[in-house]
């Protein structure tokens, strides 16, 4: 037969030592690929691993706080000389002076004008607030001498937490040999101790490292991000419900596609300007506010919820629509009733990849003034704050060396915030999921 | 009231385009009330497509025209005044593939009752759904289980709650397409079951691929092919004593 002469059949192919190469050679490119699979996947997760624990690494002195305790002459006319008991001019008193003046009876010795300024600098410039609050709390204490710990400057600070060596020479170190002498009296009598840094989730931004917490960027965070959802995901959601199901499928909608595609890949600073202009120098609306940081990322997450509602409800199969049209349910009872619940998780998904890009955003945000010194907590949408990713950076640019754990500090904050809305959205998502 | 064999639907000259594509070359069809009428024919002839026809199923596919009329009980369904929800209400479909909701059984069979406003309380709803599912034969095995989901049942079972959620609006038509291609053959032979009993209230279309199924439960027969129907009439005349030679050629299993 000619067939002979063209191909041999399968059987007596497999049996030639051709094809036994071929074998191997198919059995080595298989283990190629899957060495370089693995290779890939070791090389991401390695890097991950690096950077994380190295953040955290560094982030740990942070979360601590050292504390020296000072005896305090709480003298009544420094405090209240009227004898009003009235706690604003309780408050207003000059705690600052009272924790100099303790610094001062414990070294008599130190006359200096200048070395009195450094035994000053041994305290942190804000350990007037823990005195104020301490009398405040205890005001039978007025009148008598009290140990109150206050917080150590950043310094001393680092110095105790080995991150300043001692053994330099004095002009390589940031602490001079006097403040050496000055902090080892404290500790000797073992007035020196180390506590959670409260401080750093309970307070505002501050030039003073041992001030400075994240109470102001995460609660403006918070509110920025709230302010996303609440704009970006009912417009989103119902822009893509109606361009999906209702709208017809014509040159207009397919114009409008490619444009929402396009929105996504935007650079976000330029919504930053587009924020500036429209909400700002139109509308009016108040500068460095989470409401203007919110309206400028929803524009920046709109096209992402948008694109995933869409491929959410392209999902769908269509047997469940025929069903429901089959009975006579109308078009807007088939998508509310059936399609969206069933698209319910992708769509979650998608919002939650917008919402979790647009919270670690810092380029649109800086056009609009979120980029700032704001010491105080905002209270509502419209009051002055800065974000999370922008207190990372803002602290990053500090000179203070004891900004660089309070920065890595800030990155862990911000890392596990995004943890806690990527889980709330995974366990909405579970809620939505059925079985088919 | 409709009586037996009075003309229930009636088509006259239904073309229908996808596109540019002409898929209907002008129907006219007169099905009877109260009886099961079978549409046969190769795949692609188009007995699907007229099944849709019926219910305006076709409406919600992208680029498809219909012309020519259908009336139910004399209602031109094409007329503008015609509500599609409504007329879905009249007619119901059942489908191919059981398409259960992903929600419980009685949800299923509820669904329709509830957005048509047909029951008032909730005790007339649980009647409906229970005789909804008594008359789809599915009662007994599912009375226990109401709450559980529609897609955990076996193939058979989905279609017969699928037959429940159609009957339960209480619709004059039930279309169904295939309603047995995705199931084996006891599971074929319940629902032929189904259907038999089912006639005496509704009026049945079914689209089928199996001469056997059309010959067992259909009191009439019509043989698409290529848009057109070739020969329309009792189910006996055409299986027995076909007058066309193509009908005759589909039917001895010669093309098809």
């Amino acid at each position: 037969m000619t067939d002979t002469i063209t191909s041999m059949s399968v059987s007596a192919a497999l049996k030639s030592p051709e094809s036994a190469a071929r074998l191997k050679a198919r059995y080595r490119a298989e283990m190629r690929f899957r060495f370089y699979g693995r290779a890939a996947i070791g090389i991401a997760a390695g890097i991950l691993i690096f950077l994380l624990s190295s953040i955290v690494y560094n982030s740990i002195p942070a979360f601590t706080q050292n504390f020296v305790g000072l005896d305090i002459e709480l003298a009544q006319d420094k405090i209240d000389p009227n004898f009003s008991n009235d706690t604003e001019i309780i408050a207003s008193a000059d705690w600052q002076g009272l924790i100099k003046a303790s610094l001062r009876r414990e070294f008599p010795e130190v006359n200096a004008r200048a070395d009195k300024r450094e035994l000053y600098d041994l305290v942190s410039s804000g350990g007037g607030d823990w005195v104020r609050d301490f009398v405040l709390d205890n005001p039978q204490s007025i009148g008598s001498v009290v140990r109150i710990s206050v917080p150590t400057s950043d310094d001393i600070d680092l110095l105790i937490k080995g991150l300043i060596d001692r053994t330099l020479p004095e002009s390589d170190r940031l602490v001079s040999n006097k403040e050496l002498v000055w902090l080892d009296h404290y500790t000797a009598q073992g007035r020196v101790h180390t506590q959670f840094a409260w401080t750093l989730f309970t307070s505002g931004d501050s030039r003073e490292p041992e001030m400075a917490g994240l109470s102001g960027a995460f609660i403006g965070s918070l509110l920025t991000i709230l302010v996303t959802l609440a704009v970006s995901f009912p417009i989103g959601v119902m822009a893509a419900i109606y361009l999906e199901e209702l709208a017809p499928k014509n040159r207009i909608t397919s114009i409008i596609e490619v444009n929402i595609n396009n929105l996504a890949a935007v650079p976000s600073i330029v919504f930053g300007l587009l924020g500036l202009a429209v909400f700002i120098s139109f509308f009016q609306l108040p500068r460095s506010a989470p409401l203007v940081g919110g309206l400028v990322l929803s524009l920046m997450t709109l096209p992402t919820i948008i694109i995933a509602t869409r491929a959410s409800l392209a999902s769908i199969p269509p047997s469940i629509r025929e069903a429901a049209l089959g009975i006579g349910a109308s078009r807007l009872q088939v998508i509310f009733h059936h399609v969206l619940p069933l698209a319910m998780p992708g769509i979650l998904t998608g919002t939650i990849i917008g919402l979790a890009q647009a919270a670690g955003e810092t380029a649109p945000l800086l056009m609009i003034g979120m980029m700032a010194f704001i010491v105080d907590t905002p209270t509502d949408i419209t009051s002055k704050a800065t974000v999370l990713p922008a207190q990372i950076y803002m602290w990053a640019n500090n000179p203070e060396r004891a900004f660089l754990p309070k920065t890595s500090a800030a990155i862990v904050v911000l890392l596990l915030f995004l943890l806690t809305v990527n889980a709330t959205a995974i366990y909405f998502r579970k809620k939505f999921e059925k079985r088919w | 009231m409709s009586y037996e064999g009075e003309n229930k639907i009636q088509s006259t000259g239904v073309q229908v385009y996808y596109g540019e594509t002409r898929a209907l070359h002008g129907i006219d069809l007169n099905i009877g009330a109260n009886e099961v009428t079978s549409l046969i024919g190769p795949s692609g002839c188009g007995k699907s497509t007229f099944l849709r026809c019926i219910n305006r199923m076709n409406d919600v596919i992208e680029g498809c025209r219909v012309e020519g009329s259908v009336f139910i009980d004399g209602d031109d369904i094409y007329a503008d005044h015609m509500d599609v929800v409504e007329l879905r209400a009249r007619v119901g479909m059942v489908f191919q593939k059981p398409n259960p909701f992903p929600k419980s059984i009685y949800d299923n069979v509820a669904y329709g009752p509830r957005i048509h406003g047909l029951a008032p309380t909730k005790e007339a709803l649980d009647h409906m759904v229970e005789t909804s599912l008594r008359r789809a034969g599915l009662w007994q095995e599912v009375h226990d289980r109401l709450g559980d989901t529609g897609s955990g049942l076996s193939g058979g079972q989905q279609q017969r709650l699928c037959i429940a959620r159609a009957i339960a609006v209480n619709p004059d038509v039930v279309l169904m397409d295939e309603p047995c291609s995705a199931l084996d053959p006891i599971a074929t032979a319940v629902i032929e079951e189904l259907i038999e009993e089912l006639k005496s209230e509704y009026t049945i279309v079914i689209v089928t691929h199996s001469m056997q199924q059309a010959s067992r439960v259909s009191q009439k027969t019509a043989y698409f092919h290529l848009g057109n129907v070739v020969e329309f009439g009792d189910t006996s005349q055409i299986f027995s004593n076909p007058k066309n030679t193509q009908t005759e050629a589909y039917i001895s299993g010669r093309i098809g």
